[in-house]
């Protein structure tokens, strides 16, 4: 397979509700990443593009309709959807267009509009659930969460305060993105006084829903080096997906994250790991599954992620800054966009381009993960120089 | 780059705009009605049930237990070879208290939803909710009884288990 380099970055800001339109949002994304590596629209071979649920808008076939927005008439087009595990799933998707051969310059474009659904998107999710034995229950998609976070810190007896510094860091660190949707300078005790949802889930542990979007422009070798004197490569990708049937596995861990990460690690040639990234990027839609994914992405030891957190160790200035770009909790989660802004964040990152958020010490690899669909799904990327 | 852009792209919008008209909207209320066939499995699965049994099926490939009863094992890719049926009683594996619902509305009283792992499965659990106990003193781990809906009135559902409760 060829060597394929992502060259160019663009997103919205991310926002509660945006005026603009889905494919208003999906054009202002392209065309900013095609501005920052200066292409133009002729010189991309192919599109694909990445949106969570229909139900969100309630329009069929939403990546058609996003389609002039995405650049997408008269070439080969193609839509990823992993629900939230998109956004890098869709990195990975348009790696393979260009590693294949078939195609040398890629549009990668993330997209979503979550307040368009009324009176709030969580209603979208009603029927992400099994139809017969789950939803008549009368579900709410917070239940899942709430059991992962409670089944995490029971099997390795971690409190509630330890995980809410995630929400502490992440909302800092968010305060240094110019796109952040909730950034803030809160205390762990501020996250544990917030209104319960579902315990263990408070309203601080979680992200916002969010309207925005994201793109990247991925190319092969001699195109890179044509047009770039700073390619950042990608050297893994890995995706895998696990049991629907959700009491059949032990939610205390995400095995599929590992399984995803082993393949990306694979490809890159990264025996440990824990010296070989620099920075990590994992989904952070809750502050439990940031750590939850550390584990899983094998940065640290089953149920020892909340220690890296309290010696600083993940700060930016830490010697492995994870979500330094202020994560979902900070940044926002439009879902399938969000993903995609942490393949960005590395690209910035490695580049030495991402100003206030810039990580110290030149850092060589990042690692960024989505997880998502029925919440079993795990989407990985390794970016390098 | 990030440093360089000064102006990023998007428009915020606040509950305010919309309520003050600043920007047209266009709605759209859909009211369609969905029935679902229950299956094989499932229609077995359901029927057992009404009766106040709970009925897994069995794969002796990989001898495990597959609950809600299916009728292929998904990891050997075969035909399940038997019927088993399980107790009403089981371990709770996970719980939440919730004070949310399925429209992200706010509950006065939580419910429990919970993963109950069903005795005699081999650790397979099942989503239902617990009662009959003070939320703030459920455990992982606690022994739970299925409460059914009285005889004359379950239909066949998920819900003929009305709850699950401590013993």
């Amino acid at each position: 397979m060829r060597k394929v380099a992502v060259v160019g970055a663009g997103m919205t800001k991310f926002m509660r509700r945006a005026q603009e339109t889905g494919k208003e949002l999906a054009w202002q994304a392209a065309r900013m990443a095609l501005d920052s590596c200066e292409l133009t629209l002729k010189d991309v071979d192919c599109v694909v593009m990445g949106t969570a649920p229909d139900a969100f808008d309630m329009i069929h076939m939403k990546a058609e309709y996003l389609s002039d927005g995405a650049g997408a008439w008269r070439k080969p087009y193609v839509r990823g959807f992993l629900g939230g595990g998109t956004g890098v799933f869709t990195a990975d998707q348009a790696w393979y267009h260009v590693a294949s051969g078939l195609f040398d310059v890629c549009l990668a474009v993330t997209e979503e509009k979550m307040s368009s659904c009324l009176p709030h998107p969580q209603g979208a999710f009603v029927t992400c659930w099994d139809q017969y034995t789950e939803s008549p229950l009368g579900t709410s998609l917070l239940w899942f969460f709430a059991w992962e976070m409670n089944r995490y810190m029971t099997m390795h007896g971690i409190t509630e305060r330890d995980i809410a510094a995630v929400s502490v860091k992440n909302k800092k660190n968010a305060l240094d993105h110019p796109c952040a949707q909730l950034a803030a300078e809160i205390t762990v005790d501020d996250v544990m006084k917030s209104e319960i949802m579902a315990w263990p889930v408070k309203r601080l542990d979680v992200s916002p829903t969010s309207d925005g979007a994201a793109a990247l422009v991925f190319v092969s070798e001699d195109v890179a080096k044509r047009i770039t004197d700073k390619p950042v490569w990608v050297e893994g990708v890995g995706w895998c997906l696990d049991t629907m049937y959700i009491g059949q596995r032990d939610l205390y861990y995400p095995k599929y994250v590992e399984y995803a990460a082993r393949m990306a690690y694979d490809m890159a040639g990264i025996k440990e790991p824990r010296k070989e990234i620099h920075i990590a990027e994992p989904y952070d839609p809750f502050d439990y599954k940031e750590l939850h994914h550390m584990e899983g992405l094998l940065l640290c030891d089953k149920g020892e992620a909340p220690r890296l957190l309290a010696d600083g160790v993940t700060q930016r200035t830490g010697n492995l800054p994870v979500c330094p770009s202020g994560g979902l909790l900070g940044v926002g989660n439009a879902i399938a966009a969000s993903g995609m802004i942490k393949v960005a964040e590395l690209f910035w990152q490695l580049r030495g381009e991402a100003g206030k958020r810039q990580v110290p010490g030149k850092p060589q690899r990042g690692v960024a993960q989505a997880w998502g669909d029925e919440m079993q799904v795990g989407t990985v990327i390794v970016l390098g120089v | 780059m990030t440093e360089k852009i000064k102006v990023w792209p998007g428009t915020p919008l606040s509950d305010k705009d919309l309520a003050a008209k600043k920007v047209l909207l266009t709605e759209w209320h859909p009211n369609l009605k969905y029935a679902w066939d229950t299956g094989m499995g499932y229609g077995r699965y359901f029927a057992e049930l009404k009766k106040g049994r709970i009925v897994g099926t069995k794969c002796n490939k990989c001898r495990r237990v597959l609950l809600p009863a299916r009728v292929f094992c998904e990891w050997c890719f075969r035909t399940v070879d038997e019927w088993v049926y399980l107790k009403d009683t089981g371990i709770i594996n996970t719980f939440s208290i919730a004070y949310t619902g399925s429209m992200a509305e706010r509950l006065k009283e939580p419910v429990i939803p919970a993963l109950v792992e069903i005795d005699g499965s081999g650790g397979v659990a099942i989503m239902h909710l617990i009662s009959e106990v003070d939320p703030w003193k459920v455990k992982i781990g606690m022994k739970v009884k299925a409460v059914w809906k009285p005889e004359q009135k379950r239909e066949g559902a998920i819900t003929d288990i009305m709850y699950w409760k401590p013993i």
